[in-house]
């Protein structure tokens, strides 16, 4: 570092753009490593390095990279639950480190997480009422009847029964649990949520529950996410951006369909080829990028583009200096404003097929055959016959009456959206409480 | 790094290129290659087996009368959720179920015409790491804290091939090179804690082939690995089974990475193998309910953006209790009355190696 005249580059803050929710500039997070007698600090982990970018207001935002490259922390800074070392985070143009105690936490009323792990995440002295109630309690949102209507309300939302509000936590499966934290998160009425590897503890089954069930929250009420996680696949389907980070910076940002069909950045494709495709003849054709060694101590990153010391294009282009020297800023690619990398050779990145070329989005979707799909149809239809049937049968006898709005049947209908009933299933709960009758011997 | 005593990693292509026949054409002679002196049809014969643990709300039958083999160089997948008895069902063949609880209560298991459920205790333990050895899915509990990664890797020479000390050490060194680590030789000394969790995972794949075992076990070996990492180790077990003509029971929840690592794939729920195939056949036309759901849930990185996935209503159940008849009806959406009533044989499909258990889909069903 040249520690001479050079004036510190004064902080350029974009003006707030109102089709921006939250605005991140040139953020960093910084964790010091102390050490010795006096504890001072020997040096700092740059969990987040830089890093500029904006949520647009009813987007899903995906950030996605692998252990420790900071995306979680960003998720966490974006919130103010760390706070930043430098750079600044506005919430509907208000720079949050400027706000007051009280100011913040009125802020935090329309900002909310969902964590990873749904066993860590819920007290497990708390039932589940006192779980959703206590972010109402403390915005003062409602009381009494009001609040227990509230708290009932938010479990049919996310699809469990409000019978079970005085149950515990250890009582429900991984999926329920995590639609606890979802029905908690929204308690409050956010307008943004950072989801936090919302689906990665979960099975592959609950996980398609849990994403078709954040999918039609989105969509109903309105809400913008930031969903982090680690699985491209799943990060595709459900953002329509997608950031890729490395070692505390983004490396790559654009719409999934331009991103992950010609990517600019070589990590972003050495990414790709690493991700396994639920078809062999699709992953006999891919070829795998190898990235040599591991990912370099995010204490001392890599001079120049940190992803250098790694990257098959650097080997390929004969080892360019610029690489070693240069760090790269986020460069549209190929004149796509939305789409940017930060790679000084993204344009040669782009004349291979390197990552990509068994990625072919014309193979047919394998799984439920036609015929089963026209057999569920078929039956779907008949079952629907019959109720009309028996509907107007009924309306004979006596004048129709339903308690369920024609909006609740059709979200019952759809398939992620049952009401998870833990009595008649098989869940742990009953595992739970024959144990607790074993053991204390009723 | 230094370049010099790097050799694998050297050597190692930064991007793979094999055309699809070359791969399948390595792998089938691989296969043919592994027969040398076989003593059995296949390497490993599991009839009948059930495995069951006492616990105090019940019995819990976590495997229940599985049958399948593994060929010869072959490596087979197990897949399913948790909890469906894939990682039991390893256990069972290894004899490493814990006893109590668990116990195996009834098949046999036959590894190269030996009847495992017949050895003697120690007999067992002669052929457990030397025939077949094992990867574990978390490397750091799997490896011992406070030895050596040289030791805990010559153990197994040690006690199993009976090497003089420095033979053993020539053996570490190129164990540890084969499997991609730099520097071999100043690694012996070094613990656990200073290696990365790839690395770790390529010390335990270095002390499974120790002894050249005909079949290793393989459970969630990358579920704890990032994907960039996950794909090194699998590009190194599925190379090493190549060379070596080694087995590979690989048991995994990831239908892609069953996809491109098995040739072929058993799909296991509530402790019951409920269809079997060669990967093409499986992942082309499955034949079971449950597989169709399994694929459907799955958001694919190749596919187009689509707003909501089909899923499997409910959850797996309990194995204290496990649904009557065919294990699956409670969740599956064309059950009919004799879904209920009447479990479903594995019978053959399409082709005589494409098996599937259930009723629909038998001939004369009513998705045939």
């Amino acid at each position: 570092m040249t520690a001479t005249a050079v004036p510190p580059p004064v902080p350029v803050v974009r003006p707030h753009d109102k089709a921006n929710i939250v605005e991140v500039d040139e953020l960093k997070v910084h964790f010091p490593i102390r050490g010795g007698v006096f504890r001072s600090q020997k040096g700092a982990v740059k969990a987040v390095d830089g890093v500029t970018f904006e949520v647009r207001r009813g987007e899903t935002l995906g950030l996605v990279g692998e252990s420790g490259c900071g995306k979680s922390t960003i998720g966490r800074a974006m919130i103010r639950l760390r706070i930043p070392t430098e750079g600044s985070v506005r919430f509907d143009g208000q720079d949050l480190s400027l706000l007051s105690t009280k100011e913040l936490r009125r802020m935090r009323r329309r900002m909310q997480i969902i964590f990873q792990d749904p066993y860590g995440s819920l007290d497990p002295r708390m039932t589940v009422s006192a779980i959703i109630a206590e972010p109402i309690e403390t915005h003062n949102l409602a009381k009494g009847d009001a609040k227990q209507e509230r708290i009932a309300e938010l479990l049919r939302l996310v699809g469990l029964d409000p019978m079970y509000v005085n149950r515990y936590p250890h009582e429900f499966s991984g999926g329920q649990r995590q639609r606890i934290g979802v029905a908690r998160a929204l308690a409050v009425e956010p307008e943004f949520i950072v989801c936090d590897e919302p689906i990665s503890a979960l099975d592959v089954s609950i996980q398609a529950q849990v994403l078709n069930l954040l999918t039609d929250l989105k969509r109903r009420l309105g809400l913008t996410y930031l969903f982090v996680a680690h699985d491209l696949s799943v990060v595709k389907h459900i953002s329509d951006r997608v950031a890729v980070m490395y070692l505390g910076r983004v490396v790559e940002v654009g719409p999934p369909d331009i991103l992950y069909a010609a990517p600019g950045h070589p990590y972003t494709r050495a990414l790709l080829s690493a991700v396994p495709v639920p078809d062999p003849v699709a992953e006999r054709k891919r070829r795998r990028v190898i990235l040599k060694g591991d990912v370099p101590s995010p204490v001392n990153p890599p001079p120049g583009c940190r992803f250098h010391t790694r990257c098959w294009l650097y080997e390929r282009l004969g080892q360019p200096e610029n690489c070693r020297t240069d760090d790269p800023m986020l460069q549209p690619v190929a004149g796509v404003e939305d789409h940017r990398a930060a790679c000084h050779y993204a344009d040669e990145a782009l004349k291979t097929d390197v990552g990509i070329a068994h990625l072919d989005d014309t193979l047919v979707r394998r799984g439920t055959p036609p015929a089963a799909l026209a057999s569920l149809a078929a039956a779907r239809a008949a079952a629907a016959d019959d109720a009309v049937a028996a509907a107007a049968a009924e309306e004979l006898e006596a004048p129709a009456f339903s308690d369920m709005s024609p909006d609740t049947a059709a979200i019952e209908a759809s398939d992620g959206l049952q009401t998870q009933d833990p009595t008649n299933q098989n869940t742990p709960s009953k595992r739970a409480d024959r144990w607790r009758r074993g053991r204390f011997g009723r | 790094m230094t370049g010099s005593e790097d050799v694998s990693l050297a050597d190692a292509p930064t991007i793979v290129e094999l055309s699809p026949e070359d791969v399948l054409r390595a792998r089938g002679e691989a296969i043919a290659n592994a027969g040398m002196g076989r003593k059995a049809d296949h390497l490993l014969e599991v009839r009948g087996l059930s495995t069951h643990f006492s616990t105090p709300d019940g019995v819990v039958q976590a495997v229940g009368d599985v049958s399948f083999d593994v060929g010869y160089g072959e490596t087979l997948g197990l897949v399913g959720e948790s909890g469906c008895g894939k990682s039991v069902t390893a256990l069972s063949i290894a004899r490493l179920v814990p006893d109590p609880p668990g116990k195996i209560v009834a098949g046999s298991i036959t590894f190269d015409g030996i009847d495992l459920l017949k050895l003697s205790v120690e007999d067992m333990r002669k052929l457990r790491g030397k025939e077949i050895g094992f990867i574990f899915q978390d490397p750091l509990t799997s490896l011992n804290p406070t030895l050596t990664i040289g030791y805990q890797i010559g153990e197994a020479i040690k006690e199993h091939m009976g090497l003089p000390d420095k033979a053993a050490k020539d053996r570490i060194v190129e164990l540890l090179s084969k499997v991609g680590i730099p520097r071999a030789k100043d690694r012996l000394k070094d613990y656990p804690f200073q290696f990365s969790g790839g690395m770790r995972q390529r010390v335990m794949i270095a002390i499974a082939l120790s002894c050249d075992p005909k079949l290793i076990l393989a459970d969630e070996p990358t579920t704890a690995l990032d994907v960039t990492i996950q794909a090194q180790i699998l590009e190194l077990i599925q190379k090493l089974s190549t060379e070596f003509g080694t087995a590979v029971l690989l048991i995994t929840h990831d239908l892609g990475i069953a996809a491109g690592m098995c040739d072929r794939v058993n799909v296991m729920y509530a402790g019951r193998i409920v269809e079997t195939g060669s990967v093409d056949e499986l992942f082309e036309a499955p034949r079971m309910p449950y597989a169709w759901g399994l694929l459907d849930s799955l958001p694919r990185i190749d596919d187009v953006r689509g707003d909501r996935l089909r899923t499997i209503e409910g959850l797996p159940p309990l194995l204290i209790d496990p649904p009557v008849a065919c294990r699956f009806n409670p969740r599956c959406a064309y059950t009919r009355d004799i879904c209920r009533t009447e479990e479903p044989e594995l019978t053959v499909r399409d082709s005589p190696g494409h098996l599937a258990r259930c009723w629909a889909t038998e001939p004369g069903g009513w998705i045939a």
